[in-house]
């Protein structure tokens, strides 16, 4: 499992454990997936999608001003604003 | 000699004034529950985003041709002091101790020739400050107008001061707010804020990180988000500082109508008694002398 977290400037909005979390990056989309190597982008304003499991319907989040960072320990996405 | 009526109604007052105060020690301390609550809850992203400038800022280190954020103009001639004040009072000392440590390095500035102005954000630091420095024009910002001044505020503050630092109206910027440290002490803490000091670099050597776009785009991106951050934890430390503050003023002042309401009430039946005494020994003479 992926484990991905969602910060905004007021709280910490999610921090869980999920199948694979598709990012709206600056330079086209990318999905993120467990043993992603590690990467660095910023993120347009756009729909966040968290698949909590392989065959589920994503969960959909509005995210604005936002930065992803994937490392070892998972997905960071650092987001001045969120939505749904 | 007060008499009798006079001491009632002084008792009287200094009950109701104890009462406001208790009132507002109790709002205080529910509000400094929210205060750093929120404090704490904005603590994970400006870890995360001070981690991340680390590593970019450390592959970054060493370019002349850097974000000019960090960078800075090149000079330190003119220097800018953002002041954050509260908007209300009753918090005992603490807007003077802000006010006492942006006099001190503004004193430091001028000493050492360069040139000072002012950027202040809440209403209380304006009338202190414009009466030491009547020649220096400031620049305010007015947090009275939301209840809770929040991360719109932070990002528009952190708007004007990128602007004004483009357009080169200073060098360099020091942000001077309070530190809630507890309900007793909130010290005022002096720090840069652009150009924005290079945070130490974290070396993970081994892992090879891809950008997208690349490092210096980044960068870019992220600077100004770290200055509005900077900003933004500088706000909920005062409110937080504030609430602590006002808690610890209006509970002293709570004990010290109750210590004036004793002496009072001691004074009052002193003077009752001394009355009855005199009107007593008054009577007895009247009817010794038949």
């Amino acid at each position: 499992m992926l484990h991905f977290e969602l910060v905004t400037p007021a709280r910490l909005v999610r921090s869980e454990d999920v199948y694979m979390v598709v990012v709206p990056g600056s330079e086209g989309e990318f999905g993120v997936l467990e043993g992603h190597a590690p990467f660095m982008s910023t993120v347009k304003d756009g729909v966040l999608k968290v698949y909590r499991t392989e065959s589920g319907a994503p969960d959909e989040i509005m995210v604005q001003g936002g930065f992803a960072e994937v490392s070892a320990a998972g997905l960071t996405v650092l987001a001045e604003r969120v939505e749904g | 000699m007060a008499s009798l009526k006079e001491l009632k109604g002084r008792i009287n007052s200094v009950k109701s004034t104890q009462k406001i105060t208790k009132a507002k020690q109790m709002v205080a301390a529910a509000k400094l529950r929210k205060a750093q609550a929120a404090a704490e809850a904005a603590r994970p992203y400006a870890e995360r985003l001070a981690a991340v400038m680390g590593s970019i800022a450390a592959k970054v280190a060493g370019q002349d041709n850097g974000p000019k954020l960090l960078r800075g103009t090149g000079s330190d001639q003119r220097h800018l002091i953002v002041v954050v004040n509260t908007d209300k009072g009753l918090c005992g000392g603490l807007n003077s101790n802000i006010v006492k440590e942006a006099k001190l390095q503004a004193r430091a500035l001028i000493a050492a020739g360069k040139d000072v102005s002012f950027y202040l954000v809440g209403k209380k630091g304006r009338a202190p400050l414009k009466r030491e420095y009547p020649s220096l024009n400031a620049a305010n910002f007015d947090t009275s107008n939301v209840r809770t001044p929040g991360f719109d505020e932070a990002s528009t503050i952190a708007g004007e001061l990128r602007a004004m630092f483009e357009a080169g109206k200073f060098d360099v910027a020091h942000l001077i707010a309070p530190v809630f440290k507890s309900a007793l002490a909130q010290d005022p803490v002096t720090a840069q804020l652009i150009p924005v000091p290079a945070p130490a670099a974290t070396t993970d050597a081994g892992s090879v990180v891809e950008y997208e776009p690349g490092e210096e785009e980044i960068l870019e991106e992220l600077l100004p988000r770290y200055v509005t951050t900077k900003l933004f934890g500088a706000l909920l430390e005062r409110e937080a500082s504030e609430q602590g503050a006002s808690m610890t003023a209006m509970d002293n002042a709570t004990r010290n109508a109750g210590e004036l309401i004793q002496k009072l009430t001691i004074q009052y039946n002193r003077s009752r008694q001394a009355a009855i005494t005199t009107e007593l020994i008054e009577i007895i003479a009247g009817a010794e002398a038949l």
